[in-house]
C-alpha cells in the first residue's frame, strides 16, 4: 500500500463533508460537516508531513485544529442565538430578508 | 492510470490498519449524510476523529494524534453535544429537499471536486521518496514540534493564542442573554396570568396526561368532556420527540350524548336564523 492512499482517503473524506454542507439543513449537522472537512484536511496535511520527512506540515494541522476550535465555538454560539430567537437550528428557517 | 503517487511502501500492519479503519470512516461520514438526528451524526463524527487520530499517529505525528483525541473528540464533541442538548431533540430535521434543486446541485458538487481532487493527486510529482519515519521524528516527535513551534512559528502561535481570546470573547458576548434584567415570573405573577388571559379554560392547569380507563401514561392524551383528545395534556417534549401516541385513536367522535345534543341544538340555531 502506498503512502498516497490516505491522501485519497482525506480527499473522500472532504468530499463527503462538502455535499453535506450543502444538502443538510440542520445547522448544527452543517456545522458537523465542516469540523469533518478540517479534519479531512488534517489528515493531508500529516501525510505530507510523512512524505517530505519534515515537521512543517504537521505544524499546519497543529494551527488548523486550533483555528478549527476557535471556530466552533463562534459558530456555536451563533447557533443558539439564532435558537433563542428563532425557536429552530434549521438554516432554512432564518430567511428573514427574503421576506 | 496509476493512482498511487509512489511515494513509498507502508509496512503490512499499517496497510492492515488502513483497509480496516479507511472503510469505516467512510461509511460513517456517509452516515452523517443521511442519518436524520442530530446526536447520530455527533457519534458517527467521534467515531471518524479517532479513526482519524490512529492515522496520524501511524504516519508518525503522536503528538498530533493525542491532540485530536483531546481536543476534538474531547472538547469539541462535547460542545456539539451541549449545544445538541440545549437546542432539543426536536432538532432533528427530515431530509426531504424543500429548497427545490439542491441535489442535482450537491450530485455536480461531489463528482466535481472529487474528479478536481484525483486528477491532482494522480498527475502529482513528488520526486522524492518517503523516508522512514525515523527521519521525520529524529528529535522526537514532540521535542521537533516544540522547537519549530517557539521558533519558526512563534510568531503565528502568538496570534492564534490571540485569535483563542477573541473567539472566548465573542462567544461569551453572543451567548450572553439579559434574561436577569426581566420581571421574575413569580407565583403570583403567573396565577394573576392565568385567570387574565384568553380563555378560562386552563385557570385550574393544564388537564392531566390520559389516565383513564385504557391507558395510565404519560404520552397519552386526556379526553375532554366533548370526547375530543388535549394536546394540551401531554409534555411539549414528547410531541417534539414524536412518542405520542396518536391522539385520534382515543378521540370520542360517535359520544352519543354529547354530539348529539350539538348537532340538535345546531339545527335549532339555524332554524332560529
Amino acid at each position: 500500500m502506498d503512502i498516497s492512499y490516505y491522501l485519497y482517503l482525506s480527499a473522500a473524506l472532504f468530499v463527503i463533508g462538502a455535499v453535506g454542507v450543502v444538502i443538510r439543513r440542520n445547522a448544527i449537522v452543517i456545522f458537523m460537516c465542516i469540523e469533518l472537512m478540517l479534519n479531512a484536511s488534517n489528515l493531508a496535511f500529516v501525510t505530507f508531513a510523512r512524505i517530505h520527512g519534515n515537521l512543517e506540515g504537521q505544524m499546519v494541522a497543529f494551527f488548523t485544529m486550533v483555528v478549527a476550535a476557535c471556530e466552533v465555538v463562534v459558530g456555536l454560539a451563533i447557533i443558539v442565538m439564532i435558537y433563542r430567537s428563532r425557536r429552530s437550528a434549521s438554516v432554512d428557517d432564518a430567511s428573514l430578508l427574503r421576506r | 492510470m496509476n493512482l498511487a503517487l509512489e511515494v513509498g511502501q507502508v509496512g503490512t500492519a499499517e496497510a492492515v490498519q488502513f483497509f480496516i479503519l479507511a472503510p469505516i470512516a467512510v461509511i460513517a461520514a456517509l452516515g452523517i449524510l443521511f442519518v436524520k438526528k442530530a446526536v447520530h451524526a455527533a457519534l458517527m463524527l467521534v467515531s471518524i476523529m479517532i479513526i482519524l487520530a490512529i492515522f496520524y499517529i501511524a504516519n508518525g505525528a503522536a503528538f498530533l494524534g493525542v491532540v485530536q483525541i483531546i481536543v476534538y473528540t474531547g472538547a469539541v464533541m462535547m460542545l456539539f453535544l451541549f449545544i445538541l442538548m440545549l437546542v432539543g431533540v426536536d432538532s432533528s430535521d427530515s431530509l426531504k429537499e424543500n429548497l427545490k434543486g439542491i441535489r442535482p446541485v450537491a450530485i455536480t458538487l461531489a463528482i466535481g471536486i472529487s474528479l478536481l481532487l484525483i486528477s491532482l493527486l494522480s498527475r502529482a510529482q513528488i520526486s522524492e521518496q518517503a523516508p522512514d519515519l525515523a527521519v521525520l521524528n529524529s528529535e522526537g516527535n514532540v521535542e521537533g514540534i516544540a522547537r519549530l513551534l517557539f521558533t519558526e512559528y512563534v510568531w503565528a502561535f502568538e496570534v492564534v493564542s490571540a485569535l483563542l481570546i477573541t473567539a472566548a470573547v465573542g462567544a461569551m458576548v453572543l451567548a450572553h442573554s439579559e434574561k436577569s434584567r426581566e420581571i421574575s415570573r413569580t407565583q403570583r405573577y403567573k396565577s394573576v396570568a392565568r385567570f387574565r388571559g384568553d380563555s378560562l379554560a386552563t385557570a385550574a392547569g393544564l388537564p392531566g396526561s390520559g389516565v383513564y380507563a385504557r391507558h395510565n401514561a404519560l404520552d397519552v392524551p386526556a379526553l375532554l368532556p366533548d370526547g375530543s383528545a388535549s394536546e394540551l395534556s401531554v409534555s411539549k417534549t414528547l410531541q417534539a420527540r414524536g412518542d405520542v401516541i396518536d391522539q385520534s385513536k382515543f378521540a370520542l367522535d360517535q359520544l352519543p350524548g354529547v354530539n348529539e345534543a350539538d348537532e340538535s341544538s345546531a339545527v335549532e340555531r339555524e332554524e332560529e336564523r
